[in-house]
């Protein structure tokens, strides 16, 4: 192809011109609102630069919202033209490129974002820390997550977006098949945000085995600590090999290697068997966080302790070392006989044993409890049966003789849905309903709220249920259309409804963060849910210090036991206070990264090289900097104290 | 509230299929593996369905029992750790569950990586059916006739389907007959199948191989042997022969009807050797183009499958 004419788009449509419209008139009115607003220096001081993980965690959340949006109206497009047989909204590789980006849009930049938004605002919040344990390192994973993330969609606009499925299994998405800068795209963004996603998993392990408060043992860590703890083990273990993957794939691209081609000694599987060795980590990388969000909302609202603690972390050990161990059972259909399928069918339903566990502990935590309905215990009771039917569908795609007609259907689109989008989307939307007056200083509105859960709850089970039954029938999943005669119509008719409730719901929660910006109550107390872990002992918002005196834990619900029992928090008088310095580096770096990635796609070297030289020199400018941070004094600290209810602080 | 409409929708989808106007495609099989197949999973819906029960009970149960509402104001729950005999419950009965589905599993997976039983001394008829962007090429050595984008079978005999691909992984499916298994591009992967009914069934490739994907369909027609004999015979006199040219035309991107030819391209076109894990490494082989590079297991002679695959690569 000519040079430039792989920077165009290969397949324009009028809805793809109109979407570059938009960016380009929102990037334009984002630039002149900061110009007109003079935000620049503000944001670039307090926001691009911050080294605060709870500032992080606020970017992480607005970008994974960001992304929902993207993800969602690609959900949307792809259930709009399979509503009704032979549509013709969508032509065959444009809806291919949607369901690709779909995927990794969801996958990789809301759900890990989500997930990472979470556990940067709270994990060191429940531990007792003042921050992660490397900072500057937490930014960088920030920009480079992204970085990726805008890499990505702009295939969108400049040269095509990837088309081979966000498995991107090979051959198909060689350069042979796939002849567009899609799928280079789908390679190199994803490494980049990957490497960022990896530096949050070495940074959360250090914070949390370092720096817990004086008292805490590991049996007396918060649920979501643990949960976070386990997470970012299996990312530390799982990411490499995705790392790898991607490396071998962008070289078969770019540079004419044949490790996954159909000739010259290449194997189509091994790409099937990396993607998977990380994916099905990944997938527990997605749930986990979500596992831990629930155990800390049932007992808030049960106003009870969690039921089973020890079998808890029992059970979530357990299944991040099983899911190393079934990669398998996502291509039972390679051929590879009856002895390996049975293997791997064993120890994918043996999953299910630990999974059970959890499951049962929640029910019984609700136990002679004192259940309080409100939106963020609506989504952990709503989570229970829609969860545990997507579970037991995994269970049923577990068999794997049965799998065989289960595999690459509609079947497995339902049970993937069904586990994903209760466990991982109602957690984060419960996790951040629960922890907004953390992060903001007030609180959602509860009753559109309720609504919200009501449309998203329905939403689900009305898309995802039918394709149950469209699966068994015979409905292949990535079809972009079918014939009248097959009968699929009405499912996925209804499932098209089921995803514009979906919809709604999502437009609702927008709504109401904007609603409850404007009219909610700032006014709310340190503690409004009644909440019984650290975070809550700090105030609303949380200061840049999180603790003015770091806390003395004496059990795994150490602030309720300071409200109930009389346990002392915190002893002794302010002392100064040492923090981390912003910088700039680490989005510099991400620039760089970003332009390496862009032109690596395109191939273009020179330009490659430059800011592949850049990186290093940020690296070795790092290496030689001095920079010790600075000191809040006792004044500050006490100014700080008294404006936000420090007396409360002192009885303690 | 929310739990009783979950619990509407879960019984409706559960009777609409049980009642469904006709019955869904892998529940109502025509062929013993099938068969297998659909047992399985009726079983597996069985027991999965009592779990389900079992948590929605519970759950509706503490609702009911333990929200603030139906409390007093100066209620405050208990404390309460774990419970060893509780929590060993809640471990044994998932561990029997599993423990039964493993056995089941592990039987039917021997029994679908088998050719069906019951169809006494008859031999498998042997099928090659390869896939190319975005057709199926049907190829019967024994008869020496190969068909594009529809299949006949005869009924009560063993099929052994040999499964390759000229391109992207793709996922040879007839769902009323067994299974899917995929057809890959460097090796040869076997599905035994079988039909017990004469009929016209649905065949597609299920995995996603590209823009032609969801058309890539082929029409299964089940006939008992008699008829199916009198076709080959009618073929062998009727159709012209396949020739190299021919089919290279044919592998070309696209979508075709339905064609039918004298001869198969295994004769000049072998497919990839290795079977089953085997794979061709590029190592030891003087050819590099191991994707054709034949030996021990095919028929044909090497040297001549290599000559052709050198022109197969010239066409990408
Ligand atoms: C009880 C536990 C589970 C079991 C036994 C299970 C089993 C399976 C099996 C066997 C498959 C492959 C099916 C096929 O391709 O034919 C699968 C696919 C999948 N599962 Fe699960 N699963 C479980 C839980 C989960 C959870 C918790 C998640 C995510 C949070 C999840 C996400 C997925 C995804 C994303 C896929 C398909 C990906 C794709 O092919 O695009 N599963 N599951
Ligand atoms: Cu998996």
């Amino acid at each position: 192809m000519d040079f430039f004419d792989r920077f165009a788009i290969p397949h324009p449509s009028p809805i793809i011109y109109a979407s570059m419209v938009a960016i380009g008139l929102t990037v334009i009115a984002i630039v002149a609102g900061l110009t007109y607003f003079k935000k620049w220096g503000y944001l670039w001081r307090e926001w691009i630069t911050t080294v605060d993980h709870k500032r992080i965690g606020i970017m992480y959340l607005l970008s994974a919202l960001l992304m929902l949006f993207r993800g969602g109206v690609d959900a949307l497009m792809m259930r709009a033209q399979t509503a009704v047989p032979e549509n013709t909204l969508l032509e065959a590789q444009h809806y291919n490129e949607i369901f690709t980006t779909h995927g990794v849009v969801m996958i990789i930049f809301m759900a890990m974002a989500f997930i990472i938004a979470l556990m940067n605002f709270v994990v060191p919040l429940q531990i007792g820390a003042r921050d992660v344990a490397f900072p500057r390192l937490n930014n960088l994973s920030f920009w480079l997550y992204f970085m990726g993330a805008m890499l990505f969609n702009l295939s969108f606009v400049i040269g095509g977006s990837p088309s081979a499925g966000w498995t991107s299994y090979f051959p198909l998405a060689g350069n042979e098949f796939s002849e567009s800068v899609g799928t280079n795209y789908y390679m190199l963004a994803i490494q980049i945000s990957g490497i960022g996603t990896l530096m949050t998993g070495i940074n959360f392990i250090a914070t949390i085995l370092k720096m817990r408060a004086p008292g805490m043992t590991l049996m007396k860590m918060p649920m979501f600590t643990w949960s976070a703890l386990i997470t970012n083990l299996i990312i530390v273990f799982a990411f490499p090999v995705l790392t790898v993957a991607l490396a071998m794939g962008t070289m078969d691209r770019l540079f004419g290697s044949n490790f996954f081609t159909t000739s010259d000694g290449g194997m189509d599987m091994l790409w099937a068997n990396l993607f998977w060795v990380w994916g099905h980590p990944e997938v527990y990388i997605l749930i986990l966080p979500a596992f831990g969000i629930y155990s800390e909302i049932i007992p808030t609202f049960a106003r009870r302790n969690l039921y089973g603690y020890k079998s808890m972390v029992a059970s979530m050990v357990l299944i991040s070392l099983l899911s190393f161990f079934v990669w398998v059972h996502h291509f039972f259909t390679m051929g590879q006989g009856a002895l390996v399928n049975s293997i791997f069918s064993i120890s994918t339903m043996a999953i299910a044993v630990p999974t059970g566990i959890k499951i049962f502990n929640w029910l019984f935590t609700l136990w002679k409890g004192k259940i309080k309905i409100t939106v963020p215990m609506l989504y952990s009771l709503g989570f229970l049966p829609i969860f545990t039917i997507g579970g037991v569908t995994g269970v049923m795609l577990g068999m794997s003789a049965a799998d065989y007609q289960y595999h690459n259907t509609m079947f497995l689109v339902a049970h993937f849905h069904l586990v994903i989008i209760p466990g991982v989307v109602f957690a984060m939307i419960a996790g951040m309903t629960y922890w907004w007056p953390k992060m903001f200083g007030f609180m959602l509105n509860e009753r559109i709220g309720k609504w919200t859960f009501w449309f998203i709850a329905g939403g689900t089970c009305l898309a995802f249920f039918p394709m149950f039954i469209s699966g068994l029938d015979g409905q292949a999943r990535r079809m972009y259309t079918y014939s009248e005669a097959t009968g699929f119509g009405i499912w996925n008719m209804l499932s098209f409804i089921g995803a514009l409730g979906l919809a709604a719901g999502f437009i609702l929660i927008v709504y109401n963060v904007y609603y409850s910006t404007r009219y909610a109550s700032r006014d709310i107390g340190d503690d409004p849910w009644d909440a019984r872990s650290l975070e809550w002992a700090t105030h609303n918002p949380v200061p840049e210090y999180n603790f003015a005196i770091t806390p003395q834990v004496n059990s795994s619900e150490a602030f309720w036991d300071s409200k109930k029992n009389g346990h002392k928090l915190f002893k002794g008088p302010f002392k100064e206070i040492h923090m981390p310095n912003n910088s700039g580096m680490p989005f510099i770096m991400s620039i760089l990264f970003f332009v390496l990635g862009f032109a690596l796609v395109f191939s273009l070297w020179i330009v490659a090289i430059i800011s592949l030289i850049g990186v290093f020199a940020c690296l070795a400018h790092r290496s030689f900097e001095k920079d010790h941070g600075y000191h809040i004094s006792v004044e500050e600290i006490e100014k700080t104290e008294a404006e936000r209810g420090g007396a409360e602080h002192e009885n303690r | 509230m929310k739990i009783k409409w979950a619990m509407l929708a879960a019984i409706f989808t559960i009777v609409t299929v049980l009642t469904g106007c006709e019955p869904l495609a892998v529940l109502n099989p025509k062929g013993p593996q099938a068969e297998t197949q659909a047992d399985v999973i009726w079983l597996s819906i069985g027991i999965m369905l009592f779990i389900v029960v079992a948590v929605f009970a519970i759950l509706i149960y503490m609702l009911v029992k333990f929200r603030a509402s139906k409390q007093s104001d100066d209620y405050e729950p208990p404390h309460i750790e774990g419970n060893v005999i509780v929590e060993s419950i809640c471990v044994g009965i998932p561990v029997l569950i599993v423990a039964f589905l493993s056995i089941v599993s592990v039987q039917s997976n021997y029994e679908v990586e088998s050719s069906p039983e019951g169809y006494g001394e008859k031999e498998p008829l042997v099928v090659y059916a390869s896939s190319s962007n975005w057709k199926w090429h049907f190829s019967y050595p024994e008869q020496n006739i190969e068909t594009v984008n529809y299949l006949y079978i005869p009924t009560d005999r063993p099929l052994e389907f040999k499964l390759y691909s000229y391109g992207p992984i793709t996922s040879f499916w007839i769902p009323q007959l067994g299974g899917q298994k995929y057809a890959m591009s460097d090796m040869v992967t076997t599905l035994h199948l079988a039909a017990d009914a004469p009929g016209e069934y649905m065949g597609r490739n299920a995995n996603f191989s590209g823009k032609g994907f969801a058309e890539n369909t082929f029409n299964v027609k089940a006939m008992p042997q008699a008829e199916f004999d009198e076709w080959v015979d009618e073929v062998n006199n009727t159709a012209d022969p396949l020739t190299e040219k021919e089919f290279d035309q044919l592998l070309e991107p696209g979508h075709l009807g339905q064609l039918t030819f004298k001869g198969t391209h295994l004769t000049f076109l072998p497919p990839p050797s290795a079977e089953n894990g085997g794979h061709n490494h590029g190592s030891g082989s003087a050819d590099k183009h191991t994707e054709m590079s034949g030996n021990s297991d095919n028929e044909s002679d090497s040297g001549h499958s290599d000559s052709h695959s050198d022109e197969e690569h010239s066409d990408h």
